[in-house]
């Protein structure tokens, strides 16, 4: 390596502006995605304690640590906090917005002043989330899902949380807007369709489905708020209303947005598979366009949440079978990844890790979903663990695997340094076994009849939830195991040259940290795919 | 720094979508809108005739020059004419305040006759009206915000007209606007017929 990297500082040293106000007004992409990276992460430990929190409560039958309301609080507050300033923008958010420019080749976003703004109603939103906790007639108790008629009358503090996910959807929706311009227009000399990283293919389609989707849960949370103060009614059926009407709109975004949520996990595992297999990607179109169909077909299937709410058999029959067609797209990329790894010189560093345990934990969570999507056993398994289970599968298993498979892959390459393998090896181990102990236990006592957000249950259910909440203390230790060592990582870990892993994508060919501009005074010009490893070699450790 | 970075086509491509959203915005209100029509076809029938079509019918009038104004500003400073252009930008916040003090006394008028969400009167005429006027009131009330946002952002690219920061050579921002208050007048053009006429 030519440079130093300890010495060389990037966009953490070449700024206008110097110390704090050098970040929170920079519209550099990689200072917004660090600040985001650094509030999502803030959010996903409070997110991840309270869970613990629950788990606890759920040890042995009978009051444990809290009462009725404050675990109805603590619930909603974990979901409102892990689905809304966690999942949704963790990886478009931060990692998006550190990668997106870089990979196409381009030297910021379209709109940097717009994605600076974007942080900003991010903020408002936690702040707002985080008032909601603290003021009012307390924590909102709803659950994440705010659903009427109870999200009407309850004296929580409901009208700050809609408000802070309403600000929180703004947020959404001005990256969606960022991204979906920057891949149409900045695109850089030479990178065609054809060329695009998988990682910026899901960004795309996801971007497309925050654009679309997202206003409809603005328009409901809005209901609900002027229903709180003026009393409008429209999900009342006492003044005409129809509160599974409030059901249908909620979903119609809450459905697409777990794919928001899980799209962008799957380009991160796309963009890690062939590096560490050092093959191409198995089916470049087929990978693309999977993420297109995954986007299109999932926003046509909500009312497979609403299955016991009171709809027609023939509803039920047409949400069950479109529901099935999701799981196509979500198969080509589960088969691709394998084909990839097929043949491959596999190198068993930490970001692949997360990456094979993502395809295990995710076809779980996916066939998970395939029972609950088929009518006749989500009858039996709706509002069990079973389907608290499988969410956490999908969503834990798959994007928050995915994130922490990010945070390995990329942050040396931001910070120039390398955290210690073998410790990471560890917390990935801890990580995937606490995981699977406690959502599959859930699962389980959830198959036998447990009901989800009670804080009490009948003795026969002891067992499992016993097994559970040990499971969610090894995940815990080796959540905090990661998260020390990926610090010291980036703090005091051996320097890195630009290329660690022999990545072929552009990324890669930048200096670490990349500078302000992400390239010099020639824009570039891509001439090779992102998966054309012929040539490119890892830096010696 | 180094590369000043423009791309009028990416702004108004980005412009654009950001019209689908509010576009996504406003039809949940007219989901909601169909369903309760299918529900209660008489009763809204009975709710529409409540509303004064004069209000509805003058308001569109005024809506529509609006958007003719804020067309032809933008023909205006294609040429290169500033003047024109600010005249043109001024009369459009103009009749966007118009619509709002029409709106005004409008929804005076229906409060008056103790039609307003949560008023027992209303809650008297039955589901179907309440229903009626709760989505009236929140449609139209949501349609206002936008006028009010969009004249405020015309305004503040009128300033910028005014100070040249905005001129025949760089006028992405005020086609922009435009194109939002376009989206506004598209927006009430829909909801005028659904709730004053065609019921």
């Amino acid at each position: 390596m030519s440079e130093t990297p300890s010495r060389y500082g990037g966009f953490f040293t070449e700024s206008p502006r110097s110390g704090i106000l050098g970040w929170v007004t920079s519209t550099d992409h990689k200072r917004i995605g660090l600040l985001y990276l650094g509030c999502i992460v803030t959010m996903f430990i409070v997110g991840a304690v309270l869970g613990l929190a629950l788990r606890l409560q759920l040890f042995e039958p009978g009051t444990g640590i809290m009462e009725a309301q404050t675990y109805n609080a603590t619930f909603t507050v974990h979901g409102v906090i892990m689905i809304f300033l966690f999942i949704i923008p963790s990886i478009p958010a931060a990692f998006g917005n550190l990668l997106l420019p870089i990979q196409i080749g381009a030297r910021d976003v379209s709109f940097p002043r717009v994605n600076l703004l974007s942080w900003y109603c991010y903020i408002a939103g936690a702040i707002l989330a985080v008032t909601a906790i603290f003021s009012g007639g307390g924590p909102p108790d709803t659950g994440w899902t705010f659903y009427v008629p109870f999200s009407t009358q309850t004296t929580t503090n409901v009208n700050l949380a809609v408000s802070a996910a309403f600000m929180l959807g703004f947020s959404s929706i001005l990256t969606g807007i960022n991204f979906v311009t920057t891949i149409h227009r900045l695109r850089c000399k030479g990178m065609g369709w054809g060329k695009l990283p998988l990682f910026v293919w899901t960004l795309y389609a996801t971007a497309w489905i925050q654009v679309l989707a997202t206003p409809m849960i603005g328009i409901t949370l809005a209901l609900i708020f002027v229903e709180r103060i003026f009393g409008a009614g429209l999900f009342d059926v006492a003044k005409g209303g129809d509160p599974i009407l409030f059901q249908h709109l909620f979903w119609i975004y809450s459905h697409p947005a777990v794919y928001i949520m899980i799209l962008p996990g799957m380009g991160v595992i796309s963009e890690i598979i062939p590096v560490f297999a050092r093959k191409p990607l198995f089916g470049y179109w087929a990978m693309a366009l999977s993420s297109l169909a995954i986007a299109f077909a999932g926003s046509l299937v909500w009312a497979h949440h609403m299955y016991a709410s009171g709809m027609s058999d023939m509803a039920i029959m047409i949400f069950s079978f479109l529901t099935f067609i999701v799981a196509i797209p979500s198969a080509i990329k589960i088969f691709n990844w394998v084909s990839t790894l097929y043949k491959g010189s596999i190198q068993l560093a930490p970001p692949m890790l997360y990456a094979l345990s993502f395809i295990f934990l995710f076809a779980i969570g996916g066939l998970g979903g395939l029972a609950l999507g088929a009518a006749a056993a989500d009858i039996h398994l709706h509002d069990t663990t079973f389907v608290v289970g499988h969410f956490h599968y999908t969503m834990f298993g798959g994007t928050g695997f995915a994130f922490f498979a990010a945070l390995h892959y990329w942050l040396p390459k931001f910070f120039a340094r390398m955290y210690n393998h073998k410790i990471a090896t560890l917390a990935w181990a801890l990580i995937f076994v606490g995981f699977n102990v406690t959502y599959m236990a859930m699962q389980a006592v959830g198959i036998q009849g447990m009901p989800r957000r009670y804080y009490d249950y009948l003795p026969q259910f002891g067992p499992l939830n016993m097994v559970a909440t040990i499971g969610s203390w090894i995940l815990a230790v080796g959540l905090i195991i990661m998260f020390v060592n990926l610090w010291r990582g980036i703090r005091y870990g051996t320097p890195v040259g630009k290329n660690p892993w022999g990545g072929a994508t552009l990324e890669w060919e930048v200096p670490s940290p990349p500078p302000m501009e992400n390239f010099g005074a020639e824009d570039p010009v891509v001439t090779r795919g992102p998966y054309d490893f012929k040539g490119v070699i890892a830096d010696e450790p | 720094m180094s590369h000043e970075h423009r791309d009028d086509t990416g702004a108004r491509f980005g412009m654009w979508i950001f019209l689908y959203t509010e576009v996504i915005l406003f039809s949940g209100l007219f989901i909601l809108y169909a369903v309760s029509l299918s529900k209660f076809p008489e009763q809204y029938s009975i709710a529409s005739h409540k509303l004064n079509i004069y209000f509805g019918g003058a308001n569109t009038l005024v809506l529509l020059t609006s958007s003719l104004t804020m067309a032809m500003a933008i023909t205006a400073i294609q040429r290169g004419r500033k003047k024109q252009t600010l005249i043109l930008c001024c009369s459009t916040i103009g009749l966007a305040l118009l619509f709002l003090v029409n709106k005004f006394f409008e929804w005076s008028a229906e409060i008056g006759h103790g039609i307003y969400p949560g008023s027992e009167e209303l809650a008297a005429m039955g589901p179907g009206v309440t229903n009626f006027f709760n989505l009236y009131y929140f449609t139209a009330g949501l349609h206002g915000i936008h006028v009010i946002i969009g004249a405020t952002l015309i305004g503040v690219v009128t300033v910028l007209v005014s100070k040249g920061r905005v001129n025949s050579e760089q006028y992405t921002l005020l086609e922009n606007s435009a194109l939002y208050w376009h989206l506004v007048d598209l927006v009430w053009i829909f909801l005028f017929p659904l709730y004053y006429l065609i019921l």
